[in-house]
């Protein structure tokens, strides 16, 4: 059963990552569906839970699936789950980015690179879609998600206080 | 010690000079030299554990600015080919740079030192949460923290998203549709990707013809 779990992991995330167009945000909606949906290692709360946990953590977005895979079968799973989705495009990048080095100014890596740009923004907005559905249960939730968008983008707040207010407005039993 | 990699990237700076910005007068200062392994994992590992809501600020502020590793245009793409390629983004870059200062081995300490500390960390407070997540008290602080994480990545799509007002009504629409297609409509992303990806990469030929 655990080992299942653990190949479901494996399979999932490293499919998953050589779809990462862009950065992690762009595979979230696929995230969801295989940990709420399919698996049902999690519920739609727990989801947005650990993103938020994620978030709320140093360290780049892509932690989040070690926290996916350790709610599924604990460390072993986190570890899977993790190298899963870095190993394949690492190596990747690791081969690509010297080869690619040598056509900085060739017309198709520009055209390439350009026309990559509005489907990784398309799919970046979709991944922020899914996590606000999974976490604004409520009008104020909402609220709190426009205003801390809105804090974020015109102003350089330490993202911990945003958080902080946010968890207290929770405690008082706002959300 | 000076890798052959490293070699080849102070000659492919000098090459490109004329299509160079005038560099800061802080990087006028002879070559620094290239950092060792240890460094290498240092760097990196203060890094990850600085970056709150997003790597990427740090890892210019100290490849750049601080210990001048790279021009601000070498780091500039670098990071748009880790953007492009599939992946995480501060991830690729970790990839690249320690790869081209020291191969496999400079890629895996930058890896190392950028993803186990924050892997330490979240599993922590995953363990913390599977023993306490069903605490009320806790549950309402995480709605509240949930919904503030969605508006600070928020914040991220707006940013990414201003460059293609320059780029003209299609890249728009292609990116609206990405939007609609995955994240309303939940398609699958493979094929979305199938069909969305050719059609902007065709897109973005049309418009630089």
């Amino acid at each position: 059963m655990k080992l299942d779990t653990l190949g479901t992991l494996a399979a999932h995330f490293a499919l998953l990552s050589l779809f990462a167009i862009g950065g992690a945000m762009a595979v979230v909606p696929e995230m969801h569906r295989q940990a709420v949906d399919v698996s049902h290692w999690m519920t739609d709360r727990q989801f947005a839970d650990l993103f938020a946990i994620g978030q709320a953590s140093p360290g780049p977005n892509i932690i989040v699936v070690t926290l996916i895979g350790y709610q599924a079968a604990g460390i072993p799973g986190a570890l899977v789950a993790t190298f899963a989705m870095c190993g394949p495009t690492c190596v990747i990048t690791y081969y690509v980015s010297r080869t690619f080095d040598r056509f900085k100014h060739a017309h198709w890596r520009i055209v390439l690179q350009a026309g990559l740009v509005p489907v990784s923004v398309g799919l970046f907005a979709a991944g922020v879609f899914v996590i606000a559905r999974a976490a604004d249960r409520n009008l104020v939730a909402v609220a709190i998600t426009l205003a801390t968008a809105a804090v974020a983008y015109w102003t350089r707040f330490n993202p911990l206080w945003l958080f902080a207010l946010a968890g207290t407005l929770g405690y008082l039993g706002f959300v | 010690m000076l890798a052959p990699h490293t070699a080849r990237r102070y000659h492919s700076h000098m090459t490109d000079l004329p299509a160079d910005p005038p560099p800061p007068p802080a990087n006028q200062n002879t070559p620094v030299p290239p950092p060792s392994l240890s460094e290498l994992f240092r760097a990196f590992f203060s890094m990850a554990l600085h970056g709150f809501g997003g790597v990427l600020p740090w890892a210019r502020r100290a490849i750049v600015d601080e210990k001048r590793w790279m021009t601000a245009q070498e780091f500039n793409e670098a990071f748009a080919v880790s953007q492009f390629l599939p992946g995480a983004n501060v991830v690729n870059l970790a990839v690249i740079f320690g790869g081209r200062l020291h191969g496999p081995a400079g890629a895996a300490v930058a890896l190392a030192g950028l993803l186990l500390p924050p892997m330490a960390i979240v599993l922590t407070l995953g363990a913390l949460y599977g023993r306490y997540g069903d605490i009320d008290a806790l549950q309402r602080i995480l709605a509240g923290v949930a919904a503030a994480a969605a508006g600070l990545i928020g914040a991220i799509v707006i940013k990414m998203a201003q460059p293609l007002l320059r780029e003209g009504a299609g890249a728009l629409v292609i990116a609206a549709a990405g939007f609609v297609a995955v994240g309303v409509m939940r398609w699958p992303l493979p094929y979305v990707l199938l069909v969305l990806a050719p059609l902007s990469i065709a897109l973005a030929w049309w418009v630089r013809r």
